[in-house]
């Protein structure tokens, strides 16, 4: 498969992890906020090929492990009106609300069916038109252009039965939440996708006010170890800036049409996410002038109280403090096929994937 | 959530291409990268149903250009070591 | 009996149409004197101390896929868990719940294949029933099947694995993830066009090739649900032992390895119907290996990994870039019914 073999080449890896090897003479802690990485990371193995001064740890990059149990509730609320049909991303369907979750719904009758792509979501819409049919939109600036794509095109279709219940989140906020609340991080492998369409500006402040650096890494082993190296090689020569490995695909100034149908659809506003609790200008909400498509606004529905299960830490973990190994519920009570917490259900979370990759 | 992943254009019709992935093929909207000239035979970053990037190939080959070059670097050093029997850096 | 026609409650219900479907239908295509004496209860000849016994039920969506249907899933899958445990496949029982309103042509054609299979197969299906549902009480058709094997004694422990020591080789028959991938193209849920065939085949005719060359088969297991990965992570759970695995020993093919990459499925974890892993003693691998490698089914067979004296209890890949990660067993979700 081109553009994505070449970047496995085993002799590539090796060549920089004998250069990070090389060149790392103090402890560094670098953290990766986008589950792609999580994942791709954990499923080539490459901890092992680092050294011991290098340490990788897993921040909030997982847009289903963010999403409040609240998202959920509502979500769970919609699905049990009669006239709505619920199309949501597969991950999304086993995420714990308080008391259901969205599988448990559609085992009980519910019409929610998994899509691959917001396009699919409209297409039921068009063939049900007796119907609701709700968009779960999670994601982060990758995803959330699509979103953004389809409710513009619902609008010029008049496609009235079609609704977004936006959760999507803007990275940058947690980025540096994190930092400010004192977490250890030495330097960020930024995200790759997100910065597809934001570009570089968005992390320009990281290394002007905490000193220490991003490099926007692309998704196959030789991207990441890439990437490490550049941080590492940053951090030894105390010149930290915001680079791009992923030049490839990643152009400075980012995806301008995607960045103008945002602007267009969406504005900011402060959100809630698991672990980091409210950050201000996080989340993005519909726009006054697409509120007809809003499932917030356009759908009323009650909305069970919301309860946290106890000692599940998958704040902590997101926060990069903890590990999912000093999680009392990880691997007993919380395991992939019976998750407690967001962490366990993605399978872009860190939980998940230390499960999968890493015991 | 489907991954992001390069995909080959193979056919465009009213902006939505159908791009392939190793052997399977997947159609998708052009909508985000509507600004970019999209030919058949370029490769887009395909995600949730839409390109959103296309792939410089330009910038991939001049890197796995260099990759090559530290690989024969690499290849050369570890020669040199393994006569002289000291890390030469 | 018209082809044409759908199948009714009737077919189910014991009268006249029932016998038109049995006479004209299972008892046509599964020809065999034990079936035609058309009994309550198949009497059936044992020429050993043991018996291997399974039982499985087939609800894969769709039930037609490109290199199979629920039928000859229904034949391999069972024939397979006979055969792995050592056994010889012999007898097999087929169960049907069909929905009211399937068409017979479609019936139709799953028997005939089954009955290919099981020939091929050399194995006779001596007994069945059929049960018809309200339209909506079952999706189209559902099959359950059960086996009967001879197993000599000196195979007793091959499903358990009770003889695998340090340095003992792991073989696989051929490509893994076919099946899985099969069936999720299939769906057509997707906007993604590929072709994938499964990989659904029996394994006894290979199985018994090996143990013929070898008595140091020290274990066998079909790499169904959850994949191979499933099967090494539970072989070794609780065990003294450590298996390595060597990712570049696997063999994945590209259209499976393509859909993987879109879906974000590893294909590690995913089905497959028509391959068997097999723990074998050093000093006999190679031989057994060749040995399979001249069967239709086991042309990619290879030598994927070994038993190791560290890291017991554990199993870990080793990747394509030279790292290393842990065979956990998997949750089970990543496929529904995809058998």
């Amino acid at each position: 498969m081109k553009y994505i073999d070449e970047y496995r080449n085993k002799d590539i890896v090796q060549y920089f992890a004998q250069q990070i090897k090389k060149i790392s003479t103090k402890p560094i802690r670098l953290m990766e906020v986008c589950g792609g990485h999580t994942m791709s990371i954990q499923k080539f193995g490459l901890p092992y090929l680092l050294p011991d001064t290098v340490e990788l740890v897993s921040g909030p990059g997982c847009p289903v492990c963010v999403t409040s149990r609240e998202y959920i509730d509502r979500a769970v609320a919609y699905s049990r009106l009669e006239d709505v049909i619920i199309t949501t991303y597969g991950d999304l369907i086993r995420v714990p609300g308080s008391s259901s979750t969205l599988e448990r719904e559609k085992g009980k009758g519910a019409d929610i069916r998994i899509v691959y792509s917001i396009l699919d979501a409209m297409l039921i819409a068009k063939k049900n038109k007796d119907k609701k049919v709700v968009f779960l939109g999670i994601g982060f600036e990758t995803t959330a252009p699509s979103s953004a794509a389809g409710i513009l095109k619902a609008s010029t279709a008049s496609l009235n039965n079609f609704f977004v219940y936006s959760a999507h989140k803007v990275m940058p906020p947690a980025m540096e939440t994190l930092i400010d609340e004192g977490i250890q991080i030495d330097g960020y492998v930024g995200p790759g996708h997100v910065s597809t369409i934001t570009g570089q500006g968005i992390y320009e402040n990281i290394p002007k006010k905490y000193n220490m650096g991003v490099v926007i890494s692309g998704f196959e082993p030789v991207d990441l170890m890439q990437s490490i190296h550049m941080l590492v090689q940053q951090f030894e020569n105390n010149d930290p800036k915001v680079e791009i490995q992923y030049t490839r695909v990643v152009k400075p100034e980012g995806n301008i049409v995607a960045q103008q149908m945002l602007d267009e659809v969406f504005e900011y506003r402060d959100d809630w996410w698991r672990g980091l609790g409210i950050l201000k200008n996080s989340g993005l909400k519909i726009k006054q002038k697409y509120e007809k498509y809003d499932a917030e606004k356009m759908i009323a529905v009650e909305v069970e109280e919301t309860i946290e299960p106890k000692g599940c830490i998958c704040g902590l973990i997101l926060r990069g403090e903890k590990k999912p190994k000093d999680c009392g519920l990880f691997g007993k009570v919380c395991t992939p096929s019976d998750p407690v917490g967001a962490c366990m259900v993605s399978s872009e979370g860190s939980c998940h994937a230390y499960y999968l990759y890493n015991r | 959530m489907c991954l992001s992943i390069p995909a080959r254009v193979e056919s465009i019709e009213e902006g939505i291409a159908t791009c392939s992935v190793g052997k399977s093929s997947y159609r998708t909207s052009l909508d985000l990268i509507s600004n970019e000239d999209v030919k058949v035979g370029d490769y887009v970053l395909i995600h949730t149903g839409f390109a959103i990037q296309k792939i410089d190939t330009g910038e991939a080959n001049k890197i796995l250009a260099t990759f090559e070059e530290f690989k024969e670097l690499n290849e050369e050093m570890d020669k040199e070591e393994a006569i002289h029997n000291k890390r030469l850096i | 009996m018209n082809k044409t026609d759908n199948i009714l409650l009737g077919h189910g219900s014991g009268g006249k149409l029932s016998h038109e479907l049995i006479d004209n239908l299972f008892t046509r295509h599964f020809k065999n004197p034990i079936l035609e004496q058309q009994s309550d209860s198949a009497i059936l000849p044992i020429n050993s101390s043991h018996i291997a016994y399974t039982t499985d039920s087939f609800v894969v969506d769709p039930i037609f896929f490109p290199g199979g249907n629920i039928g000859t899933l229904a034949i391999a899958g069972t024939v397979n868990d006979l055969a792995v445990s050592g056994s010889k496949p012999l007898y097999l029982s087929v169960g049907f719940i069909i929905e009211e309103g399937f068409p017979i042509i479609d019936l139709e054609k799953i028997v005939i294949s089954m009955a290919e299979d099981a020939k091929k197969a050399g194995v006779k299906i001596v007994t069945g029933d059929t049960k018809v549902v309200d339209k909506g009480k079952c999706d189209k058709v559902f099959i359950n099947t059960s086996g009967i094997g001879e197993l000599n004694e000196k195979y007793i422990n091959i499903s358990s694995g009770k003889g695998i020591v340090p340095g003992d080789k792991i073989i696989i028959n051929g490509s893994i993830g076919d099946h899985g991938m099969s069936v999720m193209a299939a769906r057509n849920e997707l906007n993604i066009q590929t072709h994938i065939e499964s990989d659904c085949a029996c394994l006894n005719h290979i199985i018994s090739d090996a143990l013929n060359v070898s008595d140091k088969i020290k274990f066998m297991r079909d790499a169904t649900r959850g994949g191979l990965g499933t099967v090494i992570s539970e072989l070794v759970s609780d065990s003294n032992y450590g298996i390595l695995l060597n990712e570049d020993q696997l063999t994945i093919h590209e259209s499976v390895r393509g859909l993987c990459e879109l879906l974000g499925f590893d294909p590690i974890y995913v089905a497959n119907e028509g391959k068997v892993v097999m723990v074998v003693g050093s000093e006999d691998a190679d031989m057994v290996l060749s040995t399979i490698k001249k069967s239709p089914y086991g042309k990619e067979a290879s030598i994927i990994g070994e038993v190791s004296e560290s890291h017991k209890g554990m199993a870990w890949l080793n990747t394509s870039v030279g790292g290393r990660r842990v065979i956990e067993m998997l949750s089970g979700q990543q496929l529904p019914r995809i058998c």
